[in-house]
């Protein structure tokens, strides 16, 4: 009674797998690759003639805007645009409203996630209660409800705050979570510091707003021997950084929002505000940068930053619309762009949107070993699409990308086995 | 992908003034034109010309202002177009209503223009995309960004004094970094090409890439008016020093503030500006504010001029598609 995958490219960069096979799922876990294991009969076939067969994708920062910001999405709406986008692993950051501060907060998401069925959801819990910065959350129980790791998310923190969050932190096991950025030097900016805030005239937020806080985490990282990840890091600097720091053997991974790697401050153009964003959207050299730290395996995830809006938010003068891109439909179809411009190989750019980042978070997922659970992505890699608003699955239509040309279009998502999106037509 | 401007019409004309930035040196010159025809105006018995006759001009000012909106209503006046002003602070934005559904409200009143004034950068460029085709927006200042029709009655009011643009020497003495008239005021005279532009003030008013817009940075007075033939000083506003952006108004007067010892390193025929109002003893001395080079209340007066022709040319177009 299983489904078989036939004729696929099965790539799966953590079991260093790339050549056309069968996959076979049985109650919803991978009974074999290549040859069908005694006994199996499939009850369904997909012909991946000519696909691309990989792990369901894993993405490191999802906004579900559920519970609290339900005018902007919700579990099911943003979980469906996951299952469109062969996301099969979100991971939400925890300024929801409440703040996931308390094992009630996360038990309901991951119940709420249950029941739609469409992604698997991993949470982030608060490194301080209510994000304040003061005291500290029940990390041990924010653990045993199953979070993956901490976080602030942009809220400040003082240095001795951090350093003892930091500390109770490496002793219940968890990774630290940072969004790197001073908040007294953004102070009210809403663009990049550069060329173009001057043109502009719009308040921005200087390269060190996010350095200066990249080496004061890196200090507090190497005195508690705390295991922290930096997310969506946006500056050429921060990158260098991070990369020197894990060299010294520092317990530190990074990632990159996908669409720092192709817009940068130019795109805001005359105050365009689906390209306001948080960290900014920096320089040119910035994005070249960035690119260049996949290719070196300095950052080693590609997240989406998936932050959908309500109309309202963007319909403002620059500086009042809301930051974010809804993102997580652009997330694969962008990264593909990286292995077509060289920047990445197809097994490494999948590892980046896969397996890296399972790995950041801690999960058996992201690969397609047999016995693990079958969250698959199943995409034609030569097809030609247009990104439009009117087929974003997204409660949110935020996005700067509408309009671009992409090759490479899911066309299955399996979750434990199970059929979740599958393209039509 | 940069937006296309948006505020000239397919064939080339201004559909909506919001920012300097853009438009060529002939529609700079053009404004200026149509600027000096109507200077006579305000000498006429009758101080009107029937060009507007029939519009209605709605004055949107989400932030205070004296000199621009007064100016702004004379100038609608003496075309004969109807004038209207909504006073925001008291209206329905403060009941929570948008800022889109005051404008479709204004829109279904059939006005013609909006001319606006707002706090934000980018406020009247995200009007001018939302309104109704048949709209156009003048933008009266908004943030940091823009105020191009103070930068055109300065230039307006520099070209009656000099002339010629090409040899000019201009110093801009201030809080570049805050100054939506330093921006556009930068914008006109690099397109229309003067030999040296100079921002003057401490680093912590000037914007960390003012070079890349083509000006001198100097952080020392009299260096930075030394032989020039225009200086601007602007406006400081009481919250730099709160911000820890200056120390006291005291220091920058005497760091910054222009005084008749100071001037006379301009060139002796030099004119000192300001776009009010003035902080007399902050950035610049009553001597040189009332003095024989200050033109400050000639700009004022001309304001009138350049926002006539600006109306006039932006709603007096003829039909899009009839050239």
């Amino acid at each position: 009674m299983g489904l078989q995958i036939k004729n696929g490219r099965v790539i799966d960069p953590a079991n260093n797998i790339d050549s056309v096979q069968d996959v076979f799922i049985e109650r919803g876990r991978i009974a074999a690759l290549g040859k069908a294991p005694a006994g199996f009969t499939a009850k369904t076939q997909i012909d991946a003639s000519g696909q691309i067969v990989c792990p369901g994708l894993v993405d490191l920062c999802v906004r579900l805007r559920e519970p609290g910001f339900e005018h902007k999405g919700n579990i099911a709406t943003e979980s469906r645009a996951a299952a469109k986008s062969g996301v099969t692993t979100v991971c939400c950051p925890p300024d929801t409203n409440p703040v996931i501060d308390t094992p009630g907060t996360i038990e309901y998401i991951l119940e709420r996630a249950g029941e739609v069925g469409l992604a698997k959801v991993a949470v982030l819990g608060a490194l301080t209660q209510g994000l304040t910065g003061k005291q500290l959350s029940e990390m041990y129980g924010l653990k045993r409800a199953g979070c993956a790791g901490v976080s602030n998310a942009y809220h400040g923190i003082n240095s001795q705050v951090m350093r003892r969050a930091m500390e109770y932190a490496a002793s219940a096991g968890l990774t630290v979570f940072i969004n790197a950025e001073d908040a007294s030097l953004r102070a009210g900016g809403c663009m990049h510091e550069g060329q173009v805030s001057m043109r502009l005239g719009l308040p921005g937020i200087p390269e060190c707003a996010e350095t200066i806080a990249v080496a004061r985490e890196l200090q507090l990282v190497e005195l508690t021997g705390v295991r922290a990840h930096f997310c969506h890091l946006s500056t050429a600097k921060a990158a260098q950084m991070v990369a020197n720091a894990r060299q010294e053997g520092l317990p530190v991974t990074a990632d990159v929002a996908v669409s720092h790697l192709f817009l940068t401050e130019m795109d805001i153009g005359f105050f365009d505000s689906n390209c306001r964003v948080k960290p900014p959207l920096r320089t040119q050299r910035d994005m070249e940068a960035l690119r260049a730290a996949l290719t070196q395996r300095s950052i080693s995830a590609i997240c989406s930053d998936h932050q959908p809006h309500d109309v309202d938010a963007k319909l403002a003068p620059f500086p009042s619309s809301e930051p974010g891109i809804s993102a997580i439909e652009t997330l694969l179809p962008l990264s593909l762009r990286l292995v077509e411009m060289g920047v990445l190989s197809l097994p490494g750019a999948i590892a980046c949107i896969t397996s890296q980042p399972a790995a950041i978070l801690g999960l058996d997922a992201g690969r397609l070993s047999v016995g693990g659970a079958a969250d698959i992505c199943i995409f034609d890699p030569e097809r030609q699409w247009d990104f439009s608003e009117a087929q974003m699955v997204s409660f949110g239509k935020n996005s700067p990308f509408i309009g671009w040309e992409f090759t490479g279009c899911v066309t299955h998502t399996l979750l434990d086995g199970k059929p979740v999106y599958q393209r039509s037509e | 992908m940069i937006a296309p401007n948006i505020q000239l019409d397919p064939q080339g004309r201004l559909r909506h003034l919001l920012t300097i930035e853009g438009l060529k040196r002939q529609m700079l010159i053009e404004i200026l034109d149509a600027a000096e025809s109507f200077t006579t105006v305000a000498g006429q018995a009758v101080k009107k010309v029937p060009l507007l006759r029939g519009k209605a001009i709605v004055n949107l000012f989400f932030e205070s202002s004296t000199r621009t909106l007064t100016t702004f209503e004379l100038a609608a006046k003496r075309l004969s177009a109807d004038v209207l002003k909504v006073n925001v602070g008291t209206s329905a934005t403060n009941k929570g209503e948008s800022l889109l559904d005051m404008l479709r409200n204004l829109e279904a009143m059939h006005c013609d223009m909006f001319v606006v004034r707002h706090a934000e950068s980018g406020a009247a460029h995200f009007i001018a995309s939302k309104v109704a085709p048949h709209i156009s927006v003048i933008n009266a200042g908004d943030g940091r960004h823009a105020h191009p029709t103070q930068a055109l009655l300065d230039i307006f009011t520099i070209r009656r004094h000099k002339k010629e643009f090409a040899p000019l020497t201009v110093a801009i003495v201030g809080d570049i970094m805050h100054s939506r008239v330093a921006r556009s005021q930068i914008h006109a005279l690099t397109t229309l090409g003067v030999s040296e532009l100079r921002v003057v003030a401490p680093k912590t008013l000037i914007p960390s890439h003012a070079s890349s817009l083509g000006v001198h940075v100097y952080h020392d007075l009299t260096e930075g008016i030394r032989d020039a033939d225009v200086v601007i000083t602007l406006r400081l506003q009481k919250e730099r020093m709160e911000s820890a952006q200056l120390p006291s108004e005291h220091e920058y007067f005497r760091q910054y503030g222009l005084t008749p010892e100071k001037l006379r390193a301009a060139k002796p025929d030099a004119i000192v500006m300001h776009p009010g109002p003035i902080n007399r003893g902050v950035e610049m001395s009553s001597e040189v504010a009332d003095g024989p080079q200050s033109v400050i209340l000639e700009q004022v007066t001309n304001g009138i001029a350049v926002r006539m022709a600006v109306m006039s040319m932006v709603l007096g177009r003829a039909p899009e598609g009839t050239v």
